[in-house]
């Protein structure tokens, strides 16, 4: 029963991210040939509140729903690690038109073929942990 | 019930993301989706093998419920809250995609050229599927976060780390779409 609330949480996600259109392969395109304002005014607008959201945590030193105080924790330091994982998420991102959330939000709503995005996603997060220590970070 | 089926403005849809980034910052967790791909990994046994996939994967079983709730969400918006006017693009876009023999979207999300049932008997369509969800499984785990954890998470806590990490983002996302899409299709 714990779980209800998170379920509700990523039900409203899964809905304003497909009414919003970020989980469309046409959108994520558009984006990046730089002809629609439309993912951008999704991402700069949830940044400018959630830097607001998160100043207000901050200051007011507001507590979670169990009475801790809320401890939003830094990223580790590091440089290449962010470059380098960073272009290759955006390739990807940019071939298959989906990111994590969008993987999953496509496959509820029965796109079977999401599924081989998905299985590659697993695959290559594998990968990762196989040859972790091998990279540079 | 036309606000809800249109297609909603982004500035609804920014404040609503961060909303539910500061509701789980609320409940004591962190928002980012692509944690889930490692603790899918790991329900699989394979931490015995690959130390990386050892960890306490149960403590974050909050966020599968997360990924399930998403999944029912999208069911329920692609089912039951969607219209023919969904996805207009821009008409220059349509225009491109047609001459790389991509569908225009009439409403629909995905094109059917990508993501239509007969691509599985395409060797080419299921290697470029797969290939794609490689390098996002393998790129979001290397930088420590996709799109939620650090586009929105991260930036929205002034994370240097996270601006690395989304302008790499964008430098290969433009790389694929302007130099390695047009050879693929």
């Amino acid at each position: 029963m714990k779980y209800i609330k998170y379920i509700l949480v990523g039900f409203i996600f899964g809905i304003v991210l497909t009414k919003a259109e970020a989980v469309s392969w046409y959108r994520i395109y558009e984006m990046f040939q730089f002809q629609s304002f439309h993912m951008y005014g999704i991402i700069m607008t949830a940044i400018a509140v959630g830097v607001i959201g998160v100043q207000i945590i901050k200051k007011q030193q507001l507590k979670d729903i169990e009475g801790k105080p809320i401890e939003i924790q830094d990223k580790e330091k590091g440089s290449a690690r962010y470059w380098i994982g960073g272009v290759l998420f955006g390739l990807g991102w940019a071939m298959v038109g989906a990111c994590p959330g969008p993987i999953f939000i496509m496959l509820g709503a029965g796109f079977i073929s999401v599924g081989l995005i998905l299985i590659g996603a697993v695959l290559g997060t594998f990968l990762y942990g196989v040859l972790k220590d091998k990279l540079p970070h | 019930m036309e606000f809800i089926t249109h297609t909603w403005h982004w500035s609804v849809a920014g404040f609503l993301i961060a909303a539910i980034m500061l509701t789980l910052n609320y409940f004591g967790k962190v928002f980012g989706m692509s944690s889930n791909l490692r603790s899918l990994c790991s329900m699989t046994g394979v931490g015995k093998k690959v130390p990386f996939f050892d960890w306490d994967w149960k403590s974050q079983r909050w966020n599968l419920a997360v990924v399930l709730g998403a999944m029912l969400g999208g069911y329920v918006a692609v089912h039951f809250l969607s219209d023919a006017s969904n996805v207009a693009l821009n008409p220059k876009t349509i225009e491109q995609l047609a001459a790389m023999g991509i569908d225009a979207p009439n409403g629909k999300l995905l094109p059917d050229a990508l993501f239509g049932n007969q691509i599985f008997e395409s060797p080419k369509m299921i290697l470029i599927l797969l290939g794609g969800g490689l390098l996002i499984g393998f790129g979001s785990r290397y930088a420590g976060g996709c799109t939620s954890g650090h586009a929105i998470a991260g930036m929205s806590n002034l994370q240097i780390p996270s601006l690395k990490a989304v302008i790499g983002f964008f430098v290969g996302g433009l790389i694929m779409a302007h130099f390695i899409l047009p050879l693929l299709f």
